[in-house]
């Protein structure tokens, strides 16, 4: 039993992770309706901002995070700028097909010598490991920190879409830009704003990932993103409590499956559970049923 | 009555340029390199064409197309190993088992998925292509002669330009007289409406399977081709990013356009093949700094495909002459 709980507890580290980039998927294709294959590659990046602002610069935790935050979600927003928006009204493959671009553009460009380089950087551990809990349990103060600052960035983005006139334009575009943009909201920054949020939050999950799991190449964002993806996708994609739902379950299930059968598993446990909840849910678990029109 | 004498026409054609292939091919003249790179192309080329009826014709979005091109690789060289002979009828009927097997697993997968829309139906058949890479990661636990993550190795090097020539201009074919049959129009009826073509009382299910089977049949195909190209066989060869590869080329050669996928996948695997040598070795690791950024220019220049050619005169219907 003692063992389960620690699984679980591990499994929650991972899906917190998860759940942060999820988050950014959610909202872009909420928003815009792209699968931003690039997104999994901001996640990357905040990790290397992590990676030299501890390393290099021995700034606190907290400048740390900010940094983090606005370097990726200055990328993000160029990103969109440059690559997406030029495509919005093309054939939704064409996005997509420029979205894998971006993606590979950003994994081979920062692998190459001359910028991060190919190899895997250990990550510096910013504070001594210590943990604490009854029994076999235990809780170390990174899982602390992960559970915490994801918690407050939930927190946050909540605020942020249900209260506040930028979270109401938000909600309004994703429901339906056309009339979104008639009423008088300004859709192209509504946009920049989702991408600029979204990558924030990837950010952070990027600098917690590389305290978590300590060592970073320019490729570790490919698998975090194909996962987190399909989070979102899992939990009802469009849905912010969908996405953190998904991501815990996608933790979990990568845990308790690399626990009790075989780790070499992991990674195709949890799209089997997808694929049986889009059998039985095809838009997934908290994702609204349409309905077609003809 | 014309079907016969255009048919004829095709064959004599195939036959020739076989003929011009044989000879080259014996001749030496060849630099060996250059021949593999072609059969790769051609190898490719048949994959594109696989899921062109897919997403193309069909339009059914497929994320997973490596992973059956993987299994009819792993299929036909674990056939031929297992019959024990090396001769030309035991590939054919390696090749065979390899598309036969994508065939069947794709219509399982189909089954079970095709219900579902857009890009729902593209994450799960990602996920399923995920799922079966850690099915070959994994293989050597039930079957050792696969290899697993070590990868397969020992298996005979039986492609040739013919065969790949060949193979490659009889997918064309059946492809085209699939895609101008009745059986073709319905499939691309669905993709332009799936709810009128309901109504017109095309079976959207059944025909929507059945593209999606037959597109993987030809993966499975050209994945044996590829298995008895280079003799060795690594699960990183059928992830995520081989997928993409060929989605690039069917978006790249134009959507439900053969000769644009035929062109596409050529100059893919030339590209590819020619910025390993041109580039001088210690910046060989630009070709995907370079690669990505001509991706977006494309797209953004010419968001419906890069070529947006006619088709060519043989792969055209009969109906329009």
């Amino acid at each position: 039993m003692d063992y389960f709980l620690q699984q679980v507890i591990n499994g929650l580290q991972i899906g917190f992770v998860y759940a942060l980039i999820a988050l950014g998927y959610t909202m872009v294709y909420g928003v815009v309706g792209l699968i931003n294959f690039a997104h999994g590659d901001v996640f990357m990046v905040g990790a290397f901002i992590g990676l030299y602002a501890i390393g290099k610069y021995h700034l606190p935790l907290f400048a740390v995070f900010l940094l983090a935050t606005i370097g990726c979600a200055v990328l993000a927003v160029v990103m969109e700028r440059v690559a997406y928006r030029p495509l919005r009204q093309a054939p939704r493959i064409a996005s997509l097909i420029t979205a894998i671009g971006v993606s590979l553009f950003l994994e081979y460009f920062t692998a190459l010598n001359q910028v991060f380089g190919p190899n895997f950087y250990s990550f510096p551990r910013p504070f001594a490991v210590s943990s604490w809990g009854p029994g076999d349990i235990s809780l170390t103060n990174i899982q602390a920190i992960i559970f915490l600052v994801t918690l407050s960035c939930l927190g946050a983005l909540q605020f942020i879409v249900r209260r506040t006139r930028v979270g109401r334009a938000m909600r309004a575009v994703s429901f339906d830009p056309v009339t979104a943009g008639l009423v008088g909201v300004d859709v192209n920054r509504v946009i920049s704003i989702t991408f600029g949020l979204g990558a924030a939050l990837a950010g952070v999950g990027g600098v917690l990932y590389g305290i978590a799991y300590p060592q970073v190449n320019t490729f570790m964002g490919v698998m975090p993103g194909l996962k987190a993806f399909t989070a979102a996708v899992l939990g009802g994609i469009g849905s912010i409590p969908g996405a953190v739902l998904g991501a815990l379950i996608m933790g979990q299930s990568e845990t308790l499956a690399s626990a009790y059968l075989s780790s070499t598993y992991r990674d195709g446990i949890a799209f089997v559970i997808l694929i049986g909840v889009l059998l039985l849910r095809p838009t997934g678990i908290l994702g609204a049923a349409k309905t077609e029109k003809v | 009555m014309k079907a016969l004498p255009s048919l004829a026409k095709a064959l004599a054609w195939l036959a020739a340029v076989y003929a011009a292939m044989f000879a080259f091919d014996s001749s030496g003249l060849a630099n060996p390199y250059w021949l593999q790179v072609f059969e790769l192309a051609c190898i490719t080329a048949i994959s594109a064409l696989g899921l062109n009826v897919i997403y193309g014709f069909t339009g059914l979005f497929s994320l997973g197309h490596a992973a059956f091109y993987g299994i009819g690789a792993y299929t036909a060289a674990l056939t031929l190993k297992s019959l024990g002979v090396e001769s030309q009828p035991a590939f054919l009927c390696a090749l065979l088992a390899g598309a036969a097997a994508a065939a069947l697993v794709a219509l399982l997968v189909g089954v079970s998925t095709i219900r579902l829309t857009s890009d729902y139906l593209g994450i799960a058949t990602l996920g399923f292509g995920i799922i079966m890479k850690v099915v070959f990661d994994n293989a050597d636990s039930f079957i050792p002669r696969l290899g697993g993550a070590r990868g397969m190795t020992g298996i005979a090097k039986m492609t040739t330009l013919p065969w790949a020539f060949v193979l490659l201009g009889g997918s064309l074919l059946v492809i085209r007289n699939l895609v101008h049959s009745s059986y073709g129009r319905a499939l691309v009826s669905i993709r332009e409406d799936e709810i009128a073509a309901g109504a017109m009382g095309i079976d959207t299910f059944r025909y929507k399977t059945a593209g999606f089977v037959i597109g993987c049949a030809f993966a499975g195909l050209a994945g044996g081709l590829y298995a008895h190209l280079y003799a060795f066989l690594h699960p990183s060869n059928f992830d995520f990013f081989k997928s993409v590869d060929v989605l690039v080329i069917v978006v790249l050669g134009g959507l439900g356009n053969m000769s644009g996928t035929l062109v596409a996948s050529f100059g893919w695997v030339f590209l590819l093949e020619t910025l390993r040598v041109v580039l001088p070795p210690e910046y060989v690791e630009f070709r995907w700094v370079l690669i990505p950024i001509l991706l977006v220019v494309t797209m953004l220049a010419r968001p419906r495909g890069l070529l947006g050619i006619g088709e060519f005169r043989f792969l055209r219907g009969g109906a329009g002459r």
